[in-house]
């Protein structure tokens, strides 16, 4: 029994350390933009395709694969960049414009982006091959491990603390928290907004990018991931509040963890079971666990 | 007057095209119709009352799945039957759902919507004994008025009986919509929409009428989704998913939100549209749709009716 659970845990929590990444750029730029980013699975679906490509072009080019995190981590912040190019393109015609059309903008950044990736990469899955188990696995409580989850979980945690520290302890933190408080003040006191919501949602991008470099090793990439995750992202982040970063952690937690018991528990459970403490969440705690946005008419 | 002239045009021209058109086309008339139903109710919510659903695609998957067991388990064939069930297992449904959601407003409100239909949907998907999961439910072909209809081709059934009797349900659901937006209770709808507190100062019980509302469009959601899923003849959880919830309203928006029969109207181009752009580029009609919708949203919020008549002051500035 005990090896069965330590395998649940250990898949739930590396599938949250991967959800926490996607609701953290969900975050960062609902914190500031007040846009709720359907597109941010999109992004973590481009952030896995590019991040297979790279790591066969790696390979095929004759590259150690003991190194092949090196060009996936480094695809999968690259590609970030459409972050700024969708922002200056699109999103900014909009800042001012009901939320409404905000959220049918980014659906419409779903629908392109995934043709684009279909159009680039085909409809067949795409996996790194063997790569997943070139670091060995560790035995836990008699559990094999995949040592690379270990490694995706730390770099999660990393890059959880990264963001922290980016928030509380540098100018560009303390900038994007009082643009977040109150827009209208952070203007008047000099901050050029348009930069900032560029660099925010860029931000926002490369978060969900990475994700989707990182599990790639471990699963195949298919064009739907995107839609697909999005629903779980969205769960993450009602369940944590809105815009908290702190709720995205343990959202993702909440989600990861629940999705592997039901699915080794009841399968049919799976994300009825998350809808329904979405659902409970909204109704009895609508600005979720750590939120502080008013919510009420 | 125009507006008239333009109205008869394009009802006496859906009244030929069975007998002028091609099969094909017809046919393609059959969703736009069903969508048309559905699109009156996802309106008075969205254009006359101000909240956009992101799950109404899970009345439509009601009414699709309401056709399909009574026509496939139970052996009741009328689609005079289905439809009324449909709207009461819809009301039914929609009843707490609707007194949830309307405690909230805007993104809140998107969400919480979005979140009913996802448990509809994985609720479909994953019960696969009850629902036929990923492979669907048939939905039999429905008799009409008490006529079986089972002797004659089906495409003969589509695009005859079938195509008048879609077409008499959505004229009758706009006839009885025009009634409900232009009276005091439609004028309620948008002095809420347009100020919540000034309504509640005015006596408008501002929750109660969202939820009035919310009730209406789930009905004609449901009515919408029965009618739906005949032609199609199975029905799959699919019709429930997140995406189909927003593309209703990107037809909504097409269309033109601000007027009456904007959706309806945007209902039809999506169709024809789509098909035309699914035959012309397989691989890429998605990436052209989703440019449309960026550039109606960008440069025109008032979909094609606000384009019609730029010269009013329009209506969707508000935003």
């Amino acid at each position: 029994m005990t090896p069965h659970l330590v395998n649940v845990v250990m898949s739930g929590i590396f599938h949250a350390s991967i959800l926490f990444l996607v609701a953290a750029g969900l975050q960062v730029v609902f914190g500031v933009q007040k846009i709720f980013n359907l597109a941010c699975g999109s992004f973590y679906a481009l952030g896995a395709y590019v991040g297979v490509s790279a790591v066969q072009a790696y390979v095929s080019a004759g590259g150690p694969p003991a190194l092949f995190m090196l060009p996936l981590v480094l695809a999968g912040l690259l590609v970030g960049v459409v972050g700024v190019v969708v922002e200056r393109a699109l999103l900014r015609f909009v800042y001012e414009r009901d939320e409404t059309f905000q959220l049918l903008l980014t659906f419409a950044l779903v629908l392109m982006l995934e043709d684009l990736i279909r159009l680039t990469w085909g409809t067949s899955p795409l996996s790194t091959g063997g790569l997943y188990l070139v670091y060995g696995q560790v035995r836990i409580l008699g559990a094999a491990v995949p040592v690379y989850n270990l490694i995706v979980i730390a770099a999660s945690l990393v890059i959880a603390a990264g963001i922290g520290a980016l928030l509380t302890r540098t100018a560009f933190g303390r900038i994007i928290r009082a643009a977040a408080d109150n827009r209208e003040m952070a203007a008047a006191l000099g901050v050029d907004m348009r930069w900032l919501y560029a660099k925010v949602f860029t931000l926002g991008t490369a978060l969900g990018t990475i994700g989707g470099a990182l599990v790639i090793p471990a699963t195949a990439a298919m064009s739907e991931m995107g839609i697909e995750l999005i629903v779980e992202a969205f769960a993450v982040v009602v369940i944590g509040g809105l815009g908290s970063m702190r709720g995205a952690l343990v959202g993702a937690l909440v989600v990861g963890l629940l999705r592997a018991v039901a699915i080794s528990v009841y399968p049919e459970l799976e994300m009825l079971l998350i809808y329904l403490i979405v659902i409970a969440v909204l109704v009895l705690r609508p600005r979720g666990l750590f939120g502080t946005a008013a919510t009420a008419a | 007057m125009t507006g008239r002239l333009v109205l008869a045009t394009a009802l006496a021209g859906v009244l030929v095209v069975p007998l002028v058109a091609p099969a094909y086309h017809v046919l393609l008339m059959l969703p736009f119709m069903a969508y048309g139903v559905a699109l009156l109710g996802l309106n008075l919510l969205f254009g006359y009352t101000g909240l956009v659903s992101f799950g109404h695609a899970l009345f439509l998957g009601i009414g699709a799945y309401t056709g399909a067991f009574l026509t496939h388990r139970f052996g009741v064939r009328s689609l005079e039957v289905i439809v009324v069930t449909a709207a009461v297992l819809g009301a039914l449904v929609a009843a707490p759902v609707a007194a949830l959601c309307v405690r909230y407003v805007k993104i809140y409100f998107g969400m919480l919507t979005l979140a009913f239909g996802m448990v509809f949907y994985t609720f479909v998907l994953k019960f696969y004994r009850l629902t036929g999961g990923d492979e669907g439910t048939p939905y039999l072909r429905p008799s009409l008025l008490g006529f079986a209809l089972d002797g004659i081709p089906k495409t003969d059934y589509l695009t005859g009986p079938y195509y008048y009797y879609s077409l008499a349900v959505l004229i009758l659901a706009s006839a009885v919509m025009w009634r409900v937006v232009h009276s005091p209770f439609g004028l309620c709808l948008k002095t809420i929409r347009d100020n919540p507190a000034k309504a509640e100062t005015l006596g408008i019980g501002v929750r109660r009428y969202r939820w009035y509302a919310f009730m209406i469009s789930a009905v004609y959601a449901s009515v919408g989704g029965a009618l739906l899923g005949a032609p199609i003849g199975n029905v799959d959880p699919t019709l429930a998913y997140w995406t189909h919830s927003g593309n209703i309203v990107f037809m909504t928006l097409l269309g033109g939100f601000a007027s009456f029969f904007g959706p309806i109207l945007g209902a039809f181009v999506f169709i024809y549209l789509e098909d035309f752009l699914k035959s012309l580029a397989p691989s890429s009609w998605r990436l052209i749709f989703g440019a449309l919708l960026a550039a109606i949203v960008i440069f025109a919020p008032g979909g094609l009716m606000g384009l019609f008549r730029r010269a009013r002051p329009l209506e969707a500035s508000r935003a």
